[in-house]
């Protein structure tokens, strides 16, 4: 038994048969040849690149005659790569010098072309490393060194094991067969973790080098409220989790009776408590647990879990759907996020030496306008079936957010013009989550309906560390008293203006940071479907004073740690049973 | 390579670069002849007959690169290849010299 500590990020516990992937969904592993079987591991590598050649070959036939030579030669310069005389030479010493088995020598030099061309300054050039990977993969396929991907292929439930999962990976998961994952790499705020809050999916992330020593198969428990997994767990460890999966099961159908019971402190203060979604198909799971509305629905996943880009008609249509299913319940839709860590189907920007601090979100939105528009006018469009608003992410000056609201009153007279339905009066809000806007928030807040603080972002930026960098996640706490300050000035100034502000970042759906935010003056928290539950029972078993109390004390705090120890320790006399131990 | 090997100085003209596309041009041209020919920037002299050498060069437009042939066919070759960077790989005019290239 094996006992690794990660960075909890989806809560819960999975159980099961480890699949472990490398960075691109397989591995291979170093493997050596006898020395006299050399020349036939050579022979067997020129059979392998002639079948790849005539499959290149019928790939540039096919696509040249659907899409033009121009596209069809791109199969052409495959080609050649497959031909380099460089590349052949050094897989032929590899193999008949070195006795490395063909899959492997393959795997080695591809992947150094692949990490060279991935170096160079030029996105142009950088880009071709995935036809280097193209090739690398189809000849593994040919040598027998890997079977189909493994992750669109699965027949049994499975524990996945990975150096690293990009948001759109995780989106695609399948559900039916994934238990849980853990990651080498990744911190706590990252979208990877997000998503994996969305698919209620139990995943730690960060948790340094240990997949060399895990082999496929090999029993795993992913412990997704403490941040441990555990290889090869021993008989009690076993049945002490079994356990707990049951355990949780017990108190989640407890939660489950809270549904039809608002969301109210013991003493009568209404929270209004919505859920954040990436997906249409999470209302279900919002409605099951009586969520108020959506307060934050992410439409960049949108772009994120498709093939194409979507189109108008794709945008419209999911935030109709959204919108019916939530019944006349608010829709607060956040226009595209895109960026740093998201990226959609094209390269946005170039290659930035600090991508959160670069063309991202409503940044990239308002000089991407042909991706911008038909977003916003689905909104619009849909905005017929009911309380759609809309709002901003990433709002830094003023400037910016009248420019957005600029497009979409220009958007809403196109509409009009065309005759299209649509409504134009709906409300439009900003995200407060770069302290600069908190900071001038009199003067944003004159112009908005409405105010969203996304504590992710937030803390990010305040506290000067990269959220999804595992090497200083532990600085990353939405608890830490500089970002309380700054929520806090936020209510202050929403109060005094009477407009609602929500907070919508992953802090509200931690119990404890809840009733925090709730004694901060908050009144609209917007959490992950799954902590829609324990959030609710939280907020019903305190009293509006008792949050008060807990705000009035964390404020006279001074690190993140003792904030976060006192609020567990109110939690464990509030409501203990929503401590996890 | 000789130090006396005929050796040229070329520039890359066209807008995105020794890309994909124009690299295989020049190794398609570069393969006609028999001669060893090396090309790169001072110092950092590949392969021209490698696709996957020529890439990793990263040689954007405006790029000046030095190329450098040994052998039978060594001074048609660099006339070859000077003329296709002087046309910046623009098969579609039929530069002249890409003619070969491309039937090969």
């Amino acid at each position: 038994m094996v006992e690794l500590q990660g960075i909890p990020v989806s809560p819960g516990v999975a159980i099961g048969p480890a699949l472990v992937l490398d960075a691109d969904g397989y591995r291979i592993p170093r493997t050596l040849i006898a020395a006299d079987k050399a020349g036939e591991e050579y022979a067997r590598l020129r059979s392998a690149v002639n079948a790849v050649a005539k499959q290149i070959e019928a790939n540039r036939l096919e696509t040249s005659a659907v899409a033009g030579d121009e596209t069809g030669d791109i199969f052409s310069a495959q080609l050649q790569m497959l031909n380099d005389p460089r590349l052949n030479g050094e897989l032929r010493r590899r193999i008949t010098t070195d006795h490395h088995a063909a899959g492997y020598a393959v795997n080695r030099v591809l992947r150094n072309y692949a990490l060279a061309l991935r170096r160079l300054e030029n996105p142009m050039l950088a880009e071709r490393a995935e036809d280097v990977l193209d090739i690398e993969k189809q000849l593994l396929l040919q040598l027998g060194a890997v079977t189909e991907q493994p992750l669109t292929a699965l027949t049994e439930p499975v524990v996945i094991l990975s150096h690293n999962l990009s948001p759109s990976e995780t989106a695609n998961l399948d559900r039916r067969y994934v238990q849980g994952f853990c990651t080498e790499v990744g911190g706590s705020g990252g979208h990877t973790a997000i998503v994996a809050k969305g698919l209620e999916l139990p995943a730690v992330v960060g948790v340094g080098t240990f997949l060399d020593s895990v082999v496929n198969g090999t029993r795993v428990i992913v412990d997704g409220d403490r941040g441990k997994i555990i290889l090869d767990p021993d008989a009690i460890t076993l049945a002490s989790y079994k356990q707990r999966i049951e355990q949780s099961q017990t108190l989640s159908a407890r939660l489950a009776e809270l549904r039809d019971l608002p969301a109210e402190t013991a003493d009568g203060t209404r929270i209004r408590l919505s859920a954040n979604i990436e997906f249409p198909h999470e209302t279900g799971s919002c409605l099951e647990r009586g969520a108020d509305g959506i307060g934050l629905y992410r439409t960049e996943f949108l772009y994120l879990s498709s093939t194409e880009e979507p189109s108008e008609q794709d945008h419209y249509e999911a935030y109709s759907q959204v919108v019916n299913e939530m019944s006349g319940r608010p829709v607060v839709i956040r226009t595209l996020d895109l960026g740093a860590d998201k990226m959609g189907h094209r390269p946005l920007a170039e290659q930035e030496y600090n991508p959160f601090l670069g063309l991202r979100s409503i940044r990239l939105s308002l000089r991407n306008l042909d991706l911008f528009r038909p977003q916003l006018r689905a909104i619009l469009r849909a905005a017929t079936h009911g309380d759609i608003r809309v709002m901003f992410p990433l709002i830094t000056t003023i400037g910016e957010l009248r420019q957005a609201k600029m497009l979409l009153t220009v958007v809403a007279r196109d509409l009009k013009d065309e005759g299209i339905p649509h409504r134009a009066d709906i409300p439009v809000g900003m995200m407060v989550e770069v302290p600069a806007a908190v900071v001038m928030l009199e003067h944003f807040v004159k112009e908005v309906d409405f105010l969203s603080i996304g504590t992710n972002d937030l803390a990010q930026y305040t506290l000067a560390v990269d959220r999804s960098n595992e090497y200083v996640a532990d600085l990353y706490q939405s608890s830490d008293p500089a970002v309380l300050r700054l929520i806090r000035r936020g209510v202050d100034v929403a109060d005094d203006w009477g407009r609602p502000l929500a907070v919508c970042g992953e802090m509200s759906s931690i119990p404890g940071r809840a009733l925090l935010l709730v004694g901060l003056g908050v009144r609209n928290l917007s959490v992950p479907p799954l902590a829609l539950s324990r959030i609710k029972k939280a907020i019903r078993s305190v009293s509006l004073s008792e949050c008060q109390e807990i705000a009035e004390r964390v404020m006279t705090l001074d690190s993140a740690r003792d904030v976060d120890v006192y609020l567990l320790d109110r939690l464990g006399v509030l409501v203990p049973e929503l401590v996890v131990t | 390579m000789n130090k006396n090997s005929p050796t040229r100085t070329v520039t890359v003209r066209n807008p995105e670069g020794l890309h994909a596309r124009p690299a295989d041009l020049l190794v398609r041209m570069a393969s006609n002849y028999q001669s060893n020919i090396l090309i790169g920037r001072d110092g950092e002299l590949v392969d021209c007959k490698s696709i996957l050498s020529l890439l990793t060069l990263g040689a954007a437009q405006g790029t000046v690169l030095t190329v450098s042939a040994e052998g039978s066919d060594a001074e048609e070759a660099l006339n070859a290849i000077e003329d296709l960077f002087e046309a910046g790989f623009d098969d579609k005019n039929e530069a002249p010299g890409t003619e070969s290239a491309l039937d090969s």
